[in-house]
């Protein structure tokens, strides 16, 4: 990767960071919050962006980012009131922001009619302002960078300087509105020099801007300097020529709040900032006037720098009539040392920002390195298990120093493992922050008034598993506004308030994290449900299902309870799939639902998919591993509890109710005759859609945490086989997949369809089963 | 010396040869990870007959494939003497059970001679030419089928997803 490539690489990282702050800001500022410090974090998040767009010629994005930021920027002084109406605003302008970010990212395109249609309404916010000078001066500067004037280039002859004059008579002309009235006796007054570079324009920086900023802390007298610029035909268009020189005057203006306006700029312009009464009259831009303008016409080509060191050089004599007064700074202000100041006060004023925030460092790192760091010491965890399984075999005593020693190399392995999990471990805010956007687009697309609630957005998950959960609570969001909530007309009727409240909290559970999506909607119409799912061959008229297993209808495939088909949901995609993938994360999802009063989606996954608790078996001679989250209980089986049902299916009793008994052996066909059951131990499980089976296994070994391991990295997936993993001995244990071997296989041709216990509802088997009595 | 390198620059290539029961094999030496002795193999549910199993290989789950079966010849009951060479085919490392490892050879692409046609199918999908050296037949392997074809795969996925639902 070339090294531009990659700092555009990190630009973007960065863009969804500042992207993330400016939203979780206009959210703060929703809310209630009027902290200025939050306005400024929204105005500098949108700064950075466009800094950066403009670094890489980012059109698009720098035109919709500056306009957004002119209307933050009066915001943040106060000239816009921060009401919810603006702010609403300020939060679609920061979807089309992120738009216009992945546009740039992706190559896409962005939607040219909202985007302009929000930089309208953003121009005309800022615009509406009620009529400062300075809004004036903003749309003027705006105008004037982003429309280019067009001149007649072939006319340069003839009268070239007339058209630069319009030019920048627009430019000073505008500048000079902001300058208000003259400046009283007695404030201090500020003589700034601002020679911007062409690297200063090329960052998308802009130096209206900065004026205007400088005018913001008191009465200015701008004057435009000009005499850098060259004749038309030796003027490169992409060059800086133009100076202004400021005279500042307000009461008690620090020397900082000057040099915080030019922060961005640092180094990228000259600057001189020098206090009026501590430096006499003569300004560098008189000093520039003075120098030998033939010099310029001669060059044509002007370089800023290269004529203020010649100015200065023609400065020092003349240093000595410069009074030097008491105690202040050296009155004849090197240029040399003033921008290392500027330096110096920028890096402070950074300091302090990142003081304010308080946020811990971090570090980015290449999650392939993540990786091979978790997967190494997965290495080793299992390797500490060879060694200890090896001391156990030589008959060492277990109080000897040798066993004791590696007690404490578990235990530390233990720590490492843990902490390297950590690493990868993330906040589920990362997902979550894309929600409020998703629900404002919804909520205005079905036309619904919708309030999403975010709880526990800092709860901690495995990368892995935040990354692949982001599609299926799109999908359940998106069910929850579109199907869930009622019109605001519904609901007032109903008597509910207007606006809908859409909940979505995480929160570790026992090991595991839950994630609740709620509505308080009208519930799922389960005659409807049912009605459906009959029309659909999906179930028979007759089966008598309970409230439980009629919600649970809606997971079945080729299911989807819209009766048309919206651009919301139902884009073929239902909730099967969203169980599926939940599934396939080691997860499962359960709905309740109270008809008027609204559905709770629960999922519970897994912190990680790198580790699993699970239960060594031994069947047919060899090793497996079940989950243990599976797992309800193990027990011997009594001859009397087993009962043969149809030609060779088995059932076992379990405290008065049947389940069915499968022997794992045959299940994967490591044999083909069942041992009786009561020599081996059986594990009663649940599987996810809570059906219950009683797994034969020839015995136990015990229970431990190991380390998952792809099978389809080197092979292929094997049905009845989840993963696979590592034991103590350095072989390869297989760890089952209990949903697939509680289901029958098709060629055994169970007669019953599993016996369906404890209020469970057994989708996984509801597609081949029901659709048999159908 | 000068010679070698001049051939391996040229149209020359490295082979590993290999050896299962009387015929002798061989296989692109860049396409080989490592060589190492017979470890048990943790056999899988519904494997087919030429996959072994799977072994540990430094924390790797790698699939062992016994290449005699995979050609139609016997299966082989493996023992400590056995070789397992472990190859990356694609992105997937596999491990091949065979006999012993003979020699690594390096031969001119313009000797390998075109497999003769055979009534076997199974041979013709695997060698893809034939060497002589020294009075040996030493058969070229191709390593791209020696897994279990996209078909099966997809049998595999099938039976798979019928599981599952």
């Amino acid at each position: 990767m070339d090294p531009l490539a990659a700092i555009k690489v990190t630009f973007f990282q960065e863009c969804e960071e500042q992207l993330a702050e400016l939203e979780g800001g206009l959210l703060a500022m929703e809310g209630g919050d009027h902290d200025p410090e939050i306005v400024n974090a929204v105005f500098r998040a949108v700064h950075s962006i466009k800094g950066g767009a403009g670094a890489f010629s980012l059109e698009e994005l720098v035109r919709f980012s500056h306009v957004f930021e002119t209307a933050l920027d009066l915001i943040r002084s106060g000239d816009i009131p921060a009401d919810q109406e603006t702010l609403k605003l300020l939060l679609r302008s920061a979807d089309v922001l992120a738009d216009h970010v992945r546009a740039a990212r992706d190559g896409g395109s962005v939607d040219e009619g909202r985007s302009s249609a929000m930089a309208e309404a953003l121009e005309a916010l800022a615009s509406g302002m009620g009529g400062g000078g300075e809004a004036d001066t903003g749309d003027g500067f705006s105008d004037f960078v982003f429309n280019p004037v067009a001149i007649d280039l072939s006319d340069t002859a003839a009268a070239p300087d007339t058209s630069i004059e319009d030019l920048l008579a627009r430019v000073t002309g505008e500048v000079e509105a902001a300058d208000a009235d003259e400046g009283a006796e007695g404030d201090v007054t500020w003589h700034i020099r601002f020679y911007p570079q062409v690297g200063l324009y090329q960052k998308a920086n802009e130096s209206g801007l900065l004026l205007r900023e400088l005018a913001r802390l008191g009465r200015i007298d701008v004057r435009l300097d000009v005499s850098g610029l060259p004749n038309l035909q030796n003027m490169n268009p992409e060059d800086a020529y133009l100076g202004w020189s400021v005279e500042l005057t307000g009461p008690a203006i620090e020397e900082a709040a000057v040099r915080d306006v030019f922060e961005w700029v640092d180094g990228d312009c000259y600057l001189d900032i020098v206090r009026a009464d501590t430096a006499p009259a003569p300004t560098l831009a008189q000093t520039l006037a003075q120098t030998p303008a033939t010099s310029i016409d001669a060059v044509g080509e002007v370089d800023v720098m290269a004529l203020i060191r010649a100015a200065q050089a023609a400065e020092v004599p003349g240093a000595a009539m410069v009074p030097p007064s008491s105690g202040s700074a050296p009155a004849g202000a090197p240029a040399r040392t003033e921008p290392a100041k500027a330096k110096e006060a920028a890096l402070d004023a950074k300091a302090q920002a990142a003081a304010r925030e308080a946020s811990p460092q971090t570090i980015r790192v290449d999650l392939e390195r993540v990786d091979r760091l978790i997967d190494l010491v997965g290495e080793l965890v299992i390797n500490q298990a060879m060694l200890t399984q090896r001391v156990a075999e030589c008959g060492l005593q277990r109080a000897s120093s040798v066993a004791m020693g590696l007690d404490d190399l578990e235990q530390l392995t233990r720590e490492i493992q843990d902490s390297v999990m950590a690493i990868r471990a993330q906040p589920v805010k990362s997902v979550f922050q894309r929600f409020p956007r998703l629900v404002r687009e919804i909520a205005a697309m079905t036309g619904k008034e919708v309030r999403l609630i975010m709880e526990g957005e800092g709860t901690e998950v495995d990368k892995t598993v935040i990354e692949r959960l982001s599609d299926p609570l799109t999908h359940m969001i998106r069910n929850a506004i579109d199907h869930g909530l009622e019109t605001p007309e519904e609901r007032e009727a109903a008597g509910k308030p207007r606006e809908g409240v859409v909940k979505l909290a995480a929160l570790h559970r026992s090991g595991r994290i839950v994630i609740e999506i709620s509505d308080d909607g009208r519930g799922i119409n389960r005659p409807r449900v049912k009605q459906i799912a009959v029309d659909k061959g999906l179930i028979s008229p007759e089966t008598n299902l309970s409230d439980d297993e009629i919600d649970n209808l809606i997971f079945m495939a080729g299911f989807s309870t819209a009766a048309t088909v919206s651009d919301i949901s139902g884009r073929g995609v239902g909730m099967d799939v969203v169980r599926r993938s939940i599934q396939s994360l080691g997860g499962r999802i359960n709905i309740s639902s109270r008809p008027g009063q609204g559905s709770t989606f629960t999922l519970s996954l897994p912190l990680t998919l790198a580790v699993l608790d699970g239960m060594v078996v031994t069947v047919a001679g060899q090793t497996l591993v079940a989950p243990l989250t599976a797992i309800i209980e193990s027990l011997q089986p009594k001859a009397a509890d087993v009962r043969n049902l149809g030609p060779n299916a088995q059932v076992i009793a379990i405290r008065d109710t049947h389940v069915p008994l499968i022997d794992i052996g045959r299940s994967l066909g490591y044999r083909t005759v069942t041992p009786p059951p009561t020599e081996g131990v059986a594990l009663l499980v649940e599987g996810e859609g809570g059906s219950r089976a009683a797994l034969m296994v020839d015995a136990i070994q015990g229970q431990r945490q190991v380390v998952i391991k792809s099978l389809e990295a080197n092979y292929r997936p094997v049905p009845g086989i989840a993963a696979a993993t590592i034991l103590g001995d350095g072989r390869v244990a297989l760890i089952l997949d209990i949903d697939a071997v509680m289901v029958p296989k098709p060629h055994e041709g169970l007669g019953a369809a599993p016996a369906s216990t404890g209020g469970g509802y057994d989708l996984s088997a509801a597609p081949t089963s029901l659709a048999k009595v159908g | 010396m000068e010679d070698i390198i001049q051939r391996k620059s040229g149209d020359s290539i490295e082979l590993i040869s290999f050896r299962i029961g009387e015929q002798e094999f061989c296989v692109d030496i860049m396409a080989v990870r490592e060589i190492r002795g017979w470890t048990p193999a943790t056999s899988l549910p519904q494997a087919p007959s030429f996959v072994k199993g799977v072994i540990n290989l430094r924390g790797a789950v790698l699939p062992i494939v016994d290449l005699a079966a995979r050609m139609g010849m016997a299966v082989t009951e493996p023992n400590e003497r056995h070789v397992i060479i472990v190859t990356r085919i694609c992105d997937q490392q596999v491990g091949l059970l065979v006999d012993a490892v003979c020699d690594i050879i390096t031969v001119d692409t313009g000797t390998i001679q075109q497999t003769p046609d055979l009534a076997c199918d199974v041979v013709k999908t695997f060698v893809k030419g034939l060497l002589a050296m020294e009075g040996r037949m030493i058969s070229l392997i191709s390593l791209d089928n020696v897994l279990p074809t996209l078909e099966a795969e997809q049998a595999g996925a099938e039976t798979a997803s019928i599981l599952a639902a």
